[in-house]
């Protein structure tokens, strides 16, 4: 059985409650509603160097859930991200995020993006890093209160980044962009190396945040996050495998967790393939 | 232009995090000028014709290579990446730049300046304030070319090799060592091309001269002008989006 531990220990509506810019009016102030599309990836090529990395790729994620991205490094997953917040050089295809061309100067403090390697300046303090990327965006000092507490670094606010732990660095690089409230999140690998509850506490915090309208989109090469997530992509060599909800995609391939249904679906595209050769 | 500020502090509070760095970009300047002026204790007249053009060449110098490495940083780390997603303008990103740099080169210059004329004896006929203004542009100048040079830098190896490779020629030909008018032609117009030239003639202007101004605001207009179009390449060089 898959349970969704996400409904755990939540609690949406205090979140909700204390993130005035996701009261409820705002998300059909913007256009869009649960449901809805929030990113529109239209027939995307990227070539990076000589290599193609994503051959045609399309794809919608709907607004005010999360969607993990998943699949093992190299399979492109960084440069779809890259592409979505606008500082990917693109060949061709359409990329719309929330309702705006992917990278438009209107989407600057609409969009937040955590880059795969933490992205913080190590000769700063924890709190003068958000405090920084939240003047940029024009968020408040009581916003980077609430982002560092959202990622548990209460006790470390004052400290020098350089001295921060690997996980701990990551998490100030979160708290960059979760400090500006942004309607779009778009994390790349953000629980690689954290300790097991700690990845619980932000995948509930994720959750929270979609609860408040907030559109995820959080890339791991770890399978078992697929768990985590309300919808599933499976990104390999460039191309989408499978976009479904966990239970969908358990039901389709007849297999009982992500890992032995991303194996089952690539042994029946190269099987697909060997008839294809032969006939 | 309210982000350039809020970069600049940014960068200001880097630096005050990091004394160390702070230290050499002050005290390294006078220790050097103050080297100049015991080498040559027995001609005065030497000094009063070298301390004025080195206080033309430290900012240059200095500004240069902290900004270079650190903009390298910003490209490496990814942070450039990330702010080139937020509201943050090209432009602001270079700004904040000069302007931080722009604070520390004031402090340097007035270090250096009143070093020179109180401490090391240097003799100079125009007003001192002018030796400071042209000191600070002088600075600006050199953190403009740093953020260019760093656009062409893929290592911070390559970005210290940009000192010798961007610097040292202008060093060269600037007026120190021969003064520009008997450089061979060719050289001259080198030497006439090139930024630091100006900063040096502007400092021998105020030492040897009582009141000249036109000809010291004149070697100032010509330091902002490289200066703006230093920053405009620069931004140039900052892309947006990259393979």
């Amino acid at each position: 059985m898959t349970n969704n531990p996400r409904h755990g220990s939540s609690e949406p509506a205090a979140v909700a409650a204390g993130n005035p810019r996701h009261a409820a009016g705002e998300a059909s102030a913007t256009g869009a509603g649960r449901g809805e599309v929030a990113i529109d990836v239209a027939h995307l090529r990227v070539v990076r160097g000589k290599r193609l990395v994503l051959p045609d790729l399309s794809v919608r994620i709907p607004h005010g859930e999360v969607t993990g991205l998943l699949g093992p490094s190299g399979g492109g997953k960084s440069t779809l991200i890259r592409s979505i917040v606008g500082v990917q050089l693109v060949e061709s295809g359409t990329i719309t995020v929330l309702g705006e061309p992917a990278g438009s100067p209107q989407l600057r403090h609409r969009v937040g993006y955590v880059t795969q390697a933490p992205s913080v300046y190590a000769d700063l303090s924890v709190r003068e890093n958000i405090a920084y990327f939240g003047r940029l965006i024009g968020a408040s000092g009581d916003d980077v209160d609430w982002a560092i507490d959202q990622v548990g670094l209460g006790d470390h606010a004052g400290q020098r980044v350089a001295n921060l732990s690997g996980g701990q660095l990551s998490r100030t690089s979160l708290a960059c962009a979760l400090v500006g409230r942004p309607e779009a999140l778009v994390l790349d690998e953000p629980t690689v190396g954290l300790d097991p509850v700690l990845r619980r506490s932000l995948w509930t915090l994720f959750h929270e945040l979609a609860d408040a309208g907030t559109t995820l989109l959080v890339s791991s090469h770890v399978m078992d996050e697929a768990t985590r997530c309300d919808r599933l992509l499976l990104l390999r060599e460039g191309r989408i495998l499978a976009d479904d909800t966990l239970d969908g995609l358990l039901a389709r391939t007849g297999t009982r967790d992500a890992e032995s249904a991303f194996l089952a679906l690539i042994d029946a595209e190269e099987a697909e393939g060997r008839r294809e050769v032969a006939s | 232009m309210r982000l350039a500020f809020v970069t600049a502090g940014r960068i200001l509070r880097q630096l005050r995090n990091d004394p160390r760095t702070i230290g050499l970009m002050l005290v390294v300047p006078l220790v050097l000028i103050g080297l100049m002026a015991w080498i040559y204790k027995d001609q005065p007249q030497i000094f009063d014709h070298v301390g004025p053009a080195l206080l033309g060449v430290f900012p240059l110098t200095v500004m240069f290579i902290v900004t270079s490495i650190t903009t390298l940083r910003e490209r490496q780390s990814g942070t450039l990446e990330r702010l080139l997603t937020t509201p943050l303008t090209k432009g602001a990103f270079m700004s904040g730049y000069a302007l931080a740099f722009g604070v520390v080169a004031l402090l340097q210059a007035l270090l250096a300046s009143a070093w020179s004329v109180w401490v090391c004896g240097m003799s100079i006929r125009g007003p001192w304030w002018q030796l400071v203004v042209v000191a600070v542009v002088d600075a600006v100048l050199g953190t403009s070319l740093g953020l260019l040079a760093s656009g062409f830098a893929r290592s911070e190896f390559q970005a210290v090799q940009f000192m010798p490779a961007f610097i040292l020629p202008q060093f060269l030909l600037c007026g120190l060592f021969a003064p520009r008018d008997t450089l061979p032609t060719g050289l001259k117009q080198l030497s006439d091309v090139l930024p630091l030239s100006y900063a040096v003639d502007a400092m021998n202007t105020l030492a040897t001269t009582v009141s000249d101004n036109s000809t010291v605001f004149r070697d100032i207009g010509i330091l902002v002008g490289f200066s703006i179009l230093a920053l405009v390449l620069g931004a140039l060089t900052l892309r947006r989006r990259t393979e």
